[in-house]
């Protein structure tokens, strides 16, 4: 059970109180109609699974009710930093299992070329 | 009960005094049908020693006879069935942790028809032999089919505990807590840890899982400043029990360690006063403790050793030996063998010894003992055996002999000759396994160390500590010191502070010990898979020879060891067995226990009951239930209900003898000819308001916004990404930058929860604001020809004639003297209004429409009807004629969509996917049925040809189907491929029931020309 702080609130409250809505940083592409169904279904559907460092997209449901995003660690489940949408945050810890190379904020105009990429390789 | 056998009420194995009993206060119990006594203060295991009990049990895959073994929540053996009356049947208790009290009622759960007659003991000792590891795997794995009725029979030969099948009358609850430190366990460490905790001011909870505090001080010898260990553990309890930043939990034991430092505590609190819990009090609390610093004292568990026949009753672990003789003042047995691969082992020979009962020999793994305790054998001139091991026990209900072998210097074969010992009990110790398993809860690994012959926790994310034996401590002396080292130091790190130490640590005599042996599997003359079983999970059945065919099968991992034999598995979860389970799969592979590594432990560490899990969440605290404002009169006027989401709406309101079918029909004739009324308040409602309101709702429906003027409505489809549908629903335009959207009442919290991400993730430069109002406004719908005149005559400031209030209009006005919205819009084709007032005057409002509706035949109608009457006109419900693979194209909704739009709205990109423009898809239509009489069954498969050979073709299914009194025929709406360009075709339905419907594919609605 999370302990979760949340940037609106200012405050560390139970997970009971939020609810998890997903990867972050899923930019709708700028025009959708201009994406070819590849690339929409990428959007869709693809997500990440990485080991290490995440970042996920959580809503303080019984609280605030503001969307904010945490950056998580899949291993350990320690949270290292939550931060406002459209804000970022570099973490500056010592993580116990490093950042994926593909972790970083997923800008769809770069990444609609490329293949799904296997996040789960450690 | 008549056929009870009159009870032995000799306690022939209970000294004549000692021990943590009252003997003020006896006790009268049922075991097996059989009255017993004993004291307050006896668990029902210590109850059963003194009575001379010495069967508890059968054993799981080979039936045979099982004693207890243990003294605590270990107990692999002795699990019971407790409970007086059906409700309060509790499964799978461990003896050994209950408190007896008055009038308990118990039973062993395995042994049919009783645990001295078994009858399943002819299959486990001709299957012996054959039953290896994954029998049950390999025996009754073909053919599939046959597997159920193989399973009623293992289950039944499992023999575990029975749940009660009446509801449980007791209460249950849950509190939390935040605390600065939180100590697990109240042993000597413990205490000590929590002390020097609570000397710095911080908030500590200590919780142990025993009635009584003390830990491995309840049954050792060992004195603290001079004076028996147990006048510290009273006067720390004192200490603790005085301060206010102090919460001390008895008989609560921490179950989960969870993440970020959450623990829950299952606590239970009036276990030892009887079945149930007296009036007024819960039987059993979760704790649930958000703590700073965890500091782990659970101790460690005694490993007993492996040899042949080491499960027949009276072999016991030596320290359960010394805690029974201490602590409850019950001699297990006559006679006593002790074998020992450490010092520790010696104390229950001499306690038992103390009592003057005869202790035949210690039989000591290793060449040299420790001085102090050959000094304690000699002088009670006790036979000391060194460099053997007791390699057999012999007997057949209860040991009678056990076979002695000098063995070599590592312990790996035999030597000599065979001596045989007279004995009723064998108590062994193969050395301490400290109780790592809270510490793997939140994924750290144990590390083993040679050096105390154990795994203890591993590194951790979390804060959190380990004192006492769970950290390899066993001296006394330095457990005490490091323990209050860590207490205070604990408490500093969660107050970010800098306290010194204040507690005085209590001095002890320093021990004079030699090194234990590392020895977990005693060998015998034959090999394992010849020699009688040597059992390393007794709840199992899990014999060395077992996991050794498993290594040779190619189960190399200690994690497919474990899954394949069972091993560690059970209430117990191996605390007894697992560590000489990896020594046995090291051995056989050749590795040390360090490359074999350790399973790793999850929650919950002993078994937790349902109610406690459930704690005051049942009923309506677990599923709340939703009532409109009307809900007295649906209630007074005989509604039937129907639960949709947590509301519960009538259903249909059955008059004098009707059923279902003649209420609803009655309710959608009257609808159709003269006025009907229904609750439609469920709706859900989200106040939208803003500049940019408009254009919010153009981009997240699918239908234009723009030009929508104050006063009128819409119909809006909602749409995901992907381009199907998702919620349907009217918005009025309140006022420019004032809307109010209704979703399905099933869809409410979805769609605010869809708003709120495009917003704050999406779009947060819009000016929006989102409100929930459902359960603001209460809303009324009359429907039918009659309901403009029967509004007339309750509200008079809205110009109700068809010229001037239009369909898809609203207006603000009066209904019955309470300011009223009033919507123009309809679900059952008919003339409608929908009355939308303050919730506070539902009940006035619907009640005055009641004066005066009589004589317009006024009448309620639930769900079912108005199911019934959007059917006719063909409206489609969101989530029953739609399942998320479909488009508005699909539910030829197409006029519901504006491509044009100059933002790409949600489900504009996903709807214009290849696959969704491919002809052929399943579409929305109507069915018509050859026999106007028959009604489909919803969910009925379509196919074009009812001759074709199985599996068929399939296109389609029934998404609604009901018989339409107003139609005087069956109508039914489903999903057919390519069904819009098909109208007029047939369709056939093949039932299950033999029958094949056919029907005629028709447009939607049923009134149309």
């Amino acid at each position: 059970m999370f302990l979760i702080y949340c940037p609106h609130c200012e405050e560390q409250r139970e997970e009971d109180e939020f609810h998890a809505s997903g990867q972050a940083h899923l930019a709708r592409p700028a025009d959708p109609d201009a994406c070819s169904d590849k690339e929409w279904g990428e959007f869709l559907y693809f997500r990440k699974n990485p080991r290490g460092l995440h970042r996920e997209l959580w809503q303080h449901t019984a609280g605030c009710r503001k969307y904010f995003n945490i950056a998580r660690d899949t291993v350990t489940y320690e949270i290292h930093g939550s931060y406002k949408v459209g804000e970022t945050y570099e973490p500056t810890f010592q993580s116990h299992t490093s950042e994926q190379p593909g972790s970083e904020q997923r800008d769809f105009k770069h990444h609609g070329s490329e293949q799904p990429s296997d996040d789960t390789a450690s | 009960m008549n056929n009870l056998r009159t009870g032995q009420f000799t306690q022939r194995n209970r000294l004549p005094a000692g021990g943590r009993i009252n003997r003020d206060e006896e006790i009268t119990f049922r075991y097996n049908n059989q009255y017993y006594r004993g004291f307050k203060g006896d668990t029902l295991a210590s109850a059963l020693i003194a009575n001379g009990v010495s069967v508890v049990g059968r054993s799981f895959k080979y039936s045979r006879p099982r004693g207890i073994m243990c003294a605590g929540v270990e107990e692999p053996n002795a699990i019971m069935q407790v409970g007086s009356t059906e409700a309060t049947q509790t499964p799978n208790v461990r003896a050994t942790e209950q408190p007896l009290f008055q009038g308990l009622v118990s039973s062993a759960v395995n042994g049919w028809p009783s645990v001295n007659v078994d009858a399943m003991s002819v299959v486990g000792k001709l299957g012996g032999d054959v039953m290896g590891p994954g029998f049950y795997y390999k025996t009754f794995m073909y053919p599939a089919s046959m597997w159920e009725t193989y399973e009623k029979f293992i289950r039944k030969a499992a023999g575990l505990g029975r749940c009660s099948t009446r509801i449980d009358p007791d209460r249950y609850d849950h509190m939390n807590h935040h605390v600065d430190v939180l100590v697990v366990g109240a042993g000597p460490a413990g205490l000590m840890a929590a002390l020097a905790a609570a000397g710095t001011g911080a908030r500590v909870m200590l919780a142990d899982e025993q009635t009584e505090v003390g830990g491995s001080l309840l049954f050792s010898t060992q004195e603290l400043n001079g004076k028996p260990g147990l006048d510290w553990v009273a006067t720390a309890c004192d200490a603790l029990d005085n301060n206010a930043n102090v919460i001390r939990l008895a008989h609560a034991t921490v179950t989960g360690y969870h993440d970020h430092n959450f623990l829950t505590i299952s606590e239970r609190r009036t276990h030892h006063l009887g079945d149930s819990a007296p009036a007024g009090q819960t039987r059993e609390r979760l704790h649930k403790v958000r703590a700073g610093v965890v500091i782990l004292a659970t101790g460690a568990h005694e490993r007993p050793l492996v040899f042949a026949n080491n499960d027949l009753p009276g072999c016991m672990v030596c320290s359960a030996v010394s805690h029974y003789i201490r602590r409850y003042a019950v001699v297990p047995g006559g006679s006593l063998v002790v074998m020992t691969a450490n010092d520790s082992g010696y104390q229950c020979a001499f306690d038992w010894f103390d009592v003057g009962r005869e202790v035949t020999a210690i039989v000591d793994t290793r060449a040299v003992a420790g001085s102090d305790v050959v000094e304690g054998a000699k002088s009670r001139g006790i036979t000391v055996i060194p460099a053997s091991a007791v390699v057999e026990v012999k007997g057949s209900k209860r040991v009678k002999r056990a076979v002695v072998y000098a063995i070599s210097e590592k312990g790996n074969f035999v030597k000599g000759d065979a001596r045989e010992l007279d004995c009723d009990t064998v108590a062994t110790s193969g050395g301490w396994s400290p109780a790592v398993h809270l510490s793997c809860h939140t994924g750290s690994r144990p590390v083993w160390r040679d050096d105390i012959i154990g795994f203890v926790p591993g590194a951790t994310h979390e804060n959190r500590f380990e004192v006492g034996s769970v950290a390899g401590e066993h001296d006394l002396s330095d457990a005490l010191k490091h323990a209050a080292k860590i207490g205070c130091q604990a408490a500093n790190k969660a107050l970010d502070a800098q306290h010194a130490n204040s507690v005085a640590i209590p001095q002890c005599d320093a021990v004079n010990s030699a090194a234990p042996m590392a020895i977990f599997h005693i060998p015998h003359p034959k090999a394992p898979s010849r020699a009688p079983k040597q059992f390393v999970d007794m709840q199992n059945d899990v014999t060395a020879s077992g996991i050794q065919m498993s290594t040779r099968e190619g189960f190399e991992s200690i994690e497919h060891v474990k899954r394949y034999t069972a091993m560690g598995f059970g209430t117990d979860q191996g605390k007894t067995g697992n560590v000489n389970g990896m020594a046995i799969v090291a051995n056989t592979l050749n590795q040390t226990i360090a490359e074999t590594g350790t399973t790793v432990f999850r929650p919950n560490y002993r078994p937790v009951t349902f109610g406690a899990v459930a704690g005051a969440h049942v009923k309506e605290l677990f599923d709340p239930k939703r009532f409109s404002a009307m809900h007295r009169w649906h209630l007074d006027n005989g509604a039937k209900f129907e639960t949709v989401g947590q509301w519960m709406r009538p259903w249909y309101f059955p008059r004098d003898g009707e059923n279902m079918h003649d209420a609803v029909n009655r309710e959608c004739l009257a609808t159709r000819n003269d006025v009907g009324i229904l609750d439609a308040s469920t709706l859900g409602k989200i106040d939208i308001q803003g500049k940019d309101t408009r254009e919010f709702l153009g981009r997240v429906y699918t239908n234009a916004w723009a030009k929508l003027a104050p006063g009128r409505c819409r119909y809006g489809l909602m749409c995901g990404e992907d381009g199907m549908v998702m919620d349907d629903g009217v918005t009025s335009c309140l006022a420019d930058n004032h809307f109010l959207m209704t979703t399905t009442t099933g869809g409410a919290a979805n769609v605010l929860n869809w708003l709120e991400i495009y917003h704050q993730t999406e779009w947060p430069e819009m000016d929006v604001y989102f409100n929930s109002v459902t359960d603001h406004w209460a809303t009324l719908s009359i429907a039918g020809p009659k309901s403009a005149s029967l509004l007339k005559e309750l509200c008079t400031d809205i110009d109700l004639s068809e010229d001037s209030f239009k369909f898809m209009d609203w207006r603000s006005g009066n209904v019955a003297g309470v300011p009223a919205r009033v919507y123009r819009i309809s679900f059952t084709g008919e003339h409608s209004f929908e009355i939308n007032v303050a919730a506070h005057y539902g009940l006035h409002v619907w009640k005055a429409l009641f004066e005066h509706g009589v004589k317009y035949n006024l009448t309620p109608y639930g769900t079912e009807s108005m199911h019934v009457l959007r059917a006719e006109k063909g409206f489609l419900i969101v989530g029953q004629d739609t399942d998320g693979s479909v488009t508005p194209e699909d539910l030829n909704h197409g006029w519901a969509v504006s491509y044009n739009k100059p933002y790409s709205f949600i489900g504009k990109r996903g709807m214009r996917r290849e696959d969704c423009l491919r002809p052929n898809r399943k579409q929305l239509v109507a069915l018509a049925t050859k026999e106007p009489d028959v009604v489909l069954p919803e969910g009925a498969q379509a196919v074009r040809n009812p001759r074709q050979s199985i599996p068929m073709t399939m296109v389609g299914h029934i998404t609604s189907s009901y018989y339409s009194a107003n139609l005087g025929r069956s109508i039914a709406m489903g999903l057919i491929r390519d069904g819009i360009n098909r109208m007029g075709e047939s369709v056939y339905f093949p039932l299950a029931d033999g029958r094949t419907i056919e029907a005629t594919i028709v447009g939607t609605d049923w009134f149309a020309e």
